[in-house]
């Protein structure tokens, strides 16, 4: 039967229980965030109405700032992981 | 709507489906061992996969379906772009390093890598395959939906055409060609849709949109008699009322012609507002606005009826900018269209009546999520269950799971995972303008919302609709490529390969996969047409649903949680897809497809995440607790 990996793997990744700390950090902090507007539009909905910045309402401010932030973290984690690899998989 | 079909649309659709085959057929000749045709070997690069991912992830339901939710319900339709988005973080964070570390060639490897059990094969190839085939019925609804404007050709045909071509596809060459096809279609639609956004600030915002066969509905004077309508000005004649929830809808005949239009008492003079209907007569024939379907009585809609800039009132914006163009929309009024079925001397009716929403109301969420005025403690279950659903699904989706086995290591699994992030953050932000855009001007269609993206590309000129159509198209050809490849997988490799234990060769397993993927892709024309009508992108939401509930716990808790059996994944899995689709299918939505009264249905709320991921996790906690003694021996 053909149960041999699709893939070669690197070599063992010393870097694996920091990235997974990390993610996990990083996971928290999104999840909190995107919580707050599920809160907000669950028990407060009149908030996501109110004007924010620049003239626009708070629920597209917000939904803005959640894509944008998945973006920044994103490259945040990516940065931080590649160092710590290039650190530890010498 | 009736649609005639553009010769420039007809050949930049070919030409892009010739592509397509083109890009299989090559890659066919290249592919003939089971590594190659479920992971391309491993050999993606990781930009490429990348774009990819977005490929894969910007389906039908991203680019029609949330398209078209925006357009008609407003911030609500945004809410869908918002949490697919934020579901990436989950396949980010938490998915991405270890299932690339743990994998083979299926999800299932790396759920059973500690394990060996038949009973985790079993159940994670069953619920590939149920996800699979409930992410393939939103995108053979949105291919139906295309060929409609684009070829002139009825639903079926659509759905037919895709079926065929991407069994083709997967039937010969595999993930290497879904993979080269998701790329560049990927890369367009994000291009293009970038265009089609600019092209629309430019223009601005307009409260007499003119659009082809747009027209601005009437609004007449009428005289009533205690609360019925006695008459209507311009020579209309009264022929009865109706009442449907708020909406007083009254029938008016003129020249032999009738057509429905809905009160509006709330002014000094009570007024009759024009709405579009369309009439099932009890001798079998089908009226649009009272005529045949082919007198095109019928136009599309959507437009602002208020546009209140800089502090005055205009009729016209000219150029506006990414934060001016929201924030006229915010402060304007836009016509939206309210659905009513009603019965009429014998007839039954669907009318759409005008609803003028103010852009404040249409700007921020409430309008099918009820959760201010009019919500009740279902509707914010529904609200809240569909967000978990959308978080904790994307990294659970099987199509998306095998696209981290393509790429040669676990760091290019990351790396692909945020060049997809950041090309699909950005198309999502595209989506609000696009949506906004159609229902602001005169291009909707009030009985498909899916192809409000489409339409509004065909406000600025053939060529652009041509472009963007076709595109979509082959957005649906790579996704169905995609989840007919994770389909056939699971039956090839983890249900036949692994869990029966048939002998195959090399050849044999990919010879077995091809066989899967010819009856996926039957499978999923037959539910396409059955679902016609459906919003795509609520319909992915399902999809989003299941997946939540039967796979990511347990991909969460083998990763995280030590005491995590197989027995515990076998029954989390299980749990969590028939509670999910028990859900589902006792659901409001599919009361009314049954044609069933909505509000009879014994569940009264849409989304079942709310219930069946937490009993997932409830159940491998459980049973992995109960477990635990044979686990040790």
């Amino acid at each position: 039967m053909l149960h041999e990996p699709a893939t070669q793997n690197e070599d063992e990744d010393l870097a694996a229980d920091y990235k997974t700390k990390l993610g996990l950090r990083l996971f928290f902090v999104y999840g909190m965030v995107f919580a707050g507007f599920v809160a907000i539009n669950t028990f407060s909905p009149t908030i996501m109405g109110s004007i924010f910045l620049f003239g626009l309402n708070f629920a597209i401010f917000y939904g803005f700032f959640l894509i944008i932030l998945a973006i920044v973290l994103g490259v945040i984690y990516n940065n931080m992981c590649t160092a710590k690899e290039k650190e530890l998989n010498k | 709507m009736i649609y005639d079909p553009a010769p420039l649309a007809v050949i930049l659709f070919i030409s892009i489906v010739a592509l397509v085959l083109g890009i299989s057929i090559y890659f066919a000749r290249k592919t003939s061992s089971a590594k190659g045709y479920f992971t391309a070997g491993g050999t993606i690069p990781w930009s490429v996969n990348g774009i990819a991912f977005a490929g894969d992830y910007l389906s039908a339901a991203s680019f029609l379906g949330i398209c078209g939710l925006i357009a008609t319900v407003g911030y609500d339709g945004f809410l869908y772009s918002i949490g697919y988005l934020a579901g990436w973080m989950v396949a980010l964070f938490v998915v991405a390093e270890p299932m690339k570390r743990l994998g083979r060639y299926t999800f299932a490897d790396a759920l059973d890598a500690k394990f060996n059990s038949k009973g985790i094969q079993l159940m994670a190839g069953i619920s590939t395959l149920i996800i699979s085939i409930f992410y393939l019925i939103p995108q053979m609804v949105g291919a139906g939906a295309l060929v409609t404007p684009l070829l002139g050709l009825p639903h079926w045909a659509g759905v037919v055409i895709v079926g065929a071509i991407v069994t083709f596809i997967v039937a010969t060459a595999g993930m290497k060609s879904t993979t080269y096809v998701q790329f560049i279609k990927g890369t367009l639609l994000i291009i293009f849709s970038f265009i089609l956004v600019i092209v629309l600030l430019n223009k601005g915002l307009d409260t007499t949109p003119d659009y082809e066969r747009y027209r601005i509905p009437e609004v007449i004077n009428a005289e009533l008699s205690g609360s019925e309508v006695s008459s209507a000005e311009n020579g209309y004649t009264v022929k009865g009322q109706v009442t449907s929830g708020d909406y007083t809808l009254v029938a008016l005949e003129k020249a032999g012609l009738r057509s429905w239009w809905s009160l509006d008492n709330s002014g000094t003079t009570p007024v009759l507002m024009e709405a579009l209907s369309k009439t099932y007569t009890s001798d079998g024939e089908t009226l649009y606005n009272g005529a045949v379907k082919t007198e095109r009585k019928f136009h599309p809609v959507g437009r602002m009826s208020r546009i209140y800039l800089e502090g005055e009132t205009v009729e016209k914006t000219g150029k506006l900018n990414f934060i001016s163009y929201l924030r006229a929309i915010q402060n304007g009024q836009v016509i939206r269209y309210a659905k009513k079925h009603i019965d009429f001397e014998g007839d039954t009716v669907t009318v759409w009546a005008q609803n003028p929403t103010s852009g404040s109301e249409f700007m921020r969420p409430g309008l099918k999520y009820k959760l201010g005025e009019g919500s009740s403690i279902f509707s914010k279950l529904d609200f809240v269950s569909l967000m978990l659903a959308l978080f904790f699904g994307t990294a659970a989706l099987p199509h998306i799971l095998i696209r981290y086995y393509t790429v040669p290591s676990p760091r290019d699994a990351r790396r692909s995972t945020i060049v997809a992030i950041a090309a699909i953050g950005f198309f999502y932000i595209l989506t609000l303008y696009m949506g906004l855009g159609a229902a602001t001007s005169g291009v909707l269609d009030v009985e498909s919302s899916n192809m409000a993206a489409p339409l509004l590309a065909k406000s600025f000129g053939t060529f652009l609709f041509a472009i963007i159509s076709a595109i979509a198209f082959a957005t649906v050809l790579g996704t169905v490529s995609g989840l007919i490849v994770a389909s056939s997988g699971a039956v090839a490799h983890d249900l036949m390969d692994k869990f029966a234990e048939v002998n195959f060769t090399d050849k044999g397993k990919v010879k077995a996969a091809k066989i899967t993927a010819v009856i996926v892709g039957a499978v999923a024309i037959l539910l396409g047409i059955l679902f016609k009508g459906m919003n795509v992108s609520f319909l992915v939401g399902w999809a989003f649903a299941v997946a939540a509930s039967a796979n990511l716990p347990s991909i969460m808790m083998m990763l995280f949680w030590k005491k995590t059996t197989a027995k515990g994944i076998t029954y989390s899995i299980l749990v969590g897809a028939i509670s999910a689709l028990t859900l589902i299918l006792l659901s409001p939505s599919m009361f009314e497809r049954y044609g069933l009264d909505a509000s009879n249905a014994p569940i009264p709320f849409d989304n079942p995440g709310i219930i069946s991921i937490p009993l997932s996790f409830i159940t491998i906690i459980v049973v992995s607790l109960l477990t635990q003694k044979k686990a040790e021996a």
